[in-house]
């Protein structure tokens, strides 16, 4: 028959109720229950079956890039947050690192390790959200409704630090705006308490759900050796049997100083990126205790470091812009951002939710950055997400698609 | 690495502990082949590509930049290339790396690179039907201290 000779992509074109035309063109999104969030998939369907998949992209694009542009450094921070925003803090610290790098300033132990408990807790955040949703798919909503609760109890904790939740802005060049208050530990002690029963039968949930890991096992597999040529990092990576970890490869904030395993998988299916998710988030909280403990050890003045040195971009007191001369012109400068940044380049990274979130950072000497790149993960393993579907069932693509944990703020910037 | 390409990979230096060079646009490819087969090396894994727009640097106004990482021996290299910004052609690294194919649409769509040889070579994050190139320096933001704008009505006044 004619059709046959046809490309795939002529096929596709070809008007609906055509003859010729054996296949149907679904569109997945912009705004569909099953993206959680904004952006399309159209998918060629033979019956249930994928025959290809086309992606758009950029529903949300906010020109971020552009933005900082025009922004001195402390500026840039709330636009990290919005990228990916079930782990902001990481995000956030992410840049300061960067920041710290171009100006060379080293941060205090006790900074170090109190970005950690934080950066780690946004992963435990983020990770939770990812694989719960991964059960909302299937059908399984129990989960999600289950763990919300403690989400909440990591969302208190940066409430006391930085006085928000979602979008945090977490944190300064050279350290914290504030030290940790005694409610902020309280909060910590609360959730490492609960939380490991909770992480427990949140996994007994779904191991013994019968449905969630038959859809889950064997869907939307990727080899180790594509999913390095597609620059897969983070979670999605390590599924696939790869353990490239940044945390490890090229520690920074003192990861060095931790003990820690990177869980692996072995096939890069739906089920292995939820397990490897998992557990993360048992490392994920053995890494706080860890440095919880070190932050204990500090006595006396160190207990009460919480910033490095640094006046050119670090704010002073409040009470001292108020009093004194150069904690007055120190607060003007850095507010109308009138510090000029040295000249260099440099690329930073951190191990984000989902892997390798990077910052290519390149100053002219100007108060504000010449050119700034956001390696977002999320935009690069996404490409992968037609050959990992192609001839599988649509519903399992829906399933590939949450287990990969699409990010819409991180795809687009 | 200087033995096979002479005095054609230039500008080595080492801006906070990255090697980095660049060499002539014709030969990107054959640059990153041989950082990608060679045994010693295995740059195998690419990090990042994207480009920055030096307006002053005439003839070489538009630089692609790839961010490679050796995942073995966990070295990471920053590799430029340089194009003129009426023809900006740039050989794709697609048929090396899978993951490079949306990178260098990103970059075609703020920075106008043309990758010869990309196999779907339009706009991903903008409009398709933008005629221009937002990324580059020809195009600035608002200036914050324009005048003509009615301040009160921004809450500035």
């Amino acid at each position: 028959m004619k059709f046959e000779l046809m490309t795939e992509h002529e096929h596709i074109r070809l008007p609906e109720g055509s003859i010729e035309k054996t296949t149907t063109t679904i569109n997945l999104g912009p705004t569909h229950p099953a993206t959680h969030g904004v952006f399309q998939n159209i998918l060629e369907l033979d019956g249930e079956k994928i025959v290809s998949a086309e992606q758009t992209v950029g529903y949300i694009h906010r020109a971020f890039e552009k933005l900082a542009e025009r922004r001195p450094l402390y500026q840039v921070t709330p636009l990290t947050d919005r990228l990916n925003y079930c782990s902001s803090p990481i995000n956030n610290m992410g840049w300061h690192i960067t920041c710290e790098k171009l100006l060379g300033i080293k941060t205090p132990k006790r900074v170090d390790y109190l970005r950690v408990i934080i950066m780690e807790l946004a992963r435990i955040s983020d990770h939770l959200i990812c694989n719960s949703i991964v059960g909302v798919d299937t059908g399984a909503y129990t989960g999600f409704l289950y763990v919300m609760q403690y989400r909440e109890l990591i969302y208190e904790v940066y409430e006391e630090i930085c006085g928000s939740r979602l979008t945090t802005n977490i944190g300064r060049i050279g350290g914290f705006e504030r030290n940790f208050n005694d409610i902020a530990f309280q909060k910590l002690d609360k959730f490492l308490a609960e939380y490991p029963a909770v992480l427990k039968e949140f996994i007994n949930l779904f191991e013994r759900n019968r449905i969630f890991m038959e859809r889950t096992q064997g869907t939307g597999p990727i080899s180790a050796e594509r999913a390095l040529n597609y620059s897969f990092t983070g979670p999605n990576l390590r599924a696939a049997g790869v353990d490239y970890d940044v945390r490890v490869h090229t520690p920074y904030s003192s990861y060095e100083d931790f003990q820690f395993n990177v869980p692996i998988g072995t096939t890069g299916d739906n089920f292995d990126r939820w397990q490897v998710r998992n557990e993360e988030m048992w490392e994920s909280l053995s890494i706080i205790e860890q440095a919880y403990r070190k932050v204990k050890e500090f006595k006396g003045a160190d207990a009460e470091v919480f910033h490095a040195d640094v006046p050119e971009y670090y704010l002073p007191e409040k009470e001292d812009v108020y009093t004194k001369m150069e904690a007055l012109i120190w607060h003007f400068k850095i507010i109308m951002g009138e510090i000029d940044i040295p000249a260099g380049e440099v690329y930073s990274c951190v191990e984000g939710a989902n892997g390798e979130v990077g910052y290519y950072l390149i100053s002219d000497g100007g108060r504000t950055p010449y050119r700034l790149h956001f390696r977002r993960p999320c935009f690069i393993y996404y490409q992968a997400y037609e050959e990992m579907t192609k001839g599988s069932m649509m519903s399992d693509a829906i399933i590939t698609l949450s287990s990969l944990n699409l990010i819409a703020g991180e795809l687009d910037a | 690495m200087v033995e096979k390409f002479g005095e054609q990979v230039s500008a080595f230096s080492e801006p906070y502990g990255m090697l980095t060079f660049e060499a002539p646009k014709e030969l990107n490819l054959k640059v990153l082949n041989f950082l990608y087969d060679d045994d010693e090396l295995k740059f195998r894994f690419l990090t990042d590509l994207q480009a920055v727009h030096y307006p002053d640097n005439k003839g070489r106004e538009l630089a692609v930049v790839y961010h490679l990482h050796n995942l073995v021996d966990n070295v990471r290299i920053r590799f430029k290339v340089f194009s003129d910004i009426n023809t900006p052609d740039v050989y794709t690294a697609t048929g090396l790396f899978s993951g490079a194919n949306w990178m260098e649409r990103e970059t075609y769509d703020f920075f106008g690179v043309n990758f010869v040889g990309h196999p779907n070579m339009k706009r991903i994050l903008n409009v398709d039907e933008m005629d221009y190139f937002p990324m580059r320096k020809e195009f600035p933001l608002e200036d914050q201290t324009r005048i003509d704008k009615d301040d009160e009505m921004f809450g500035r006044g």
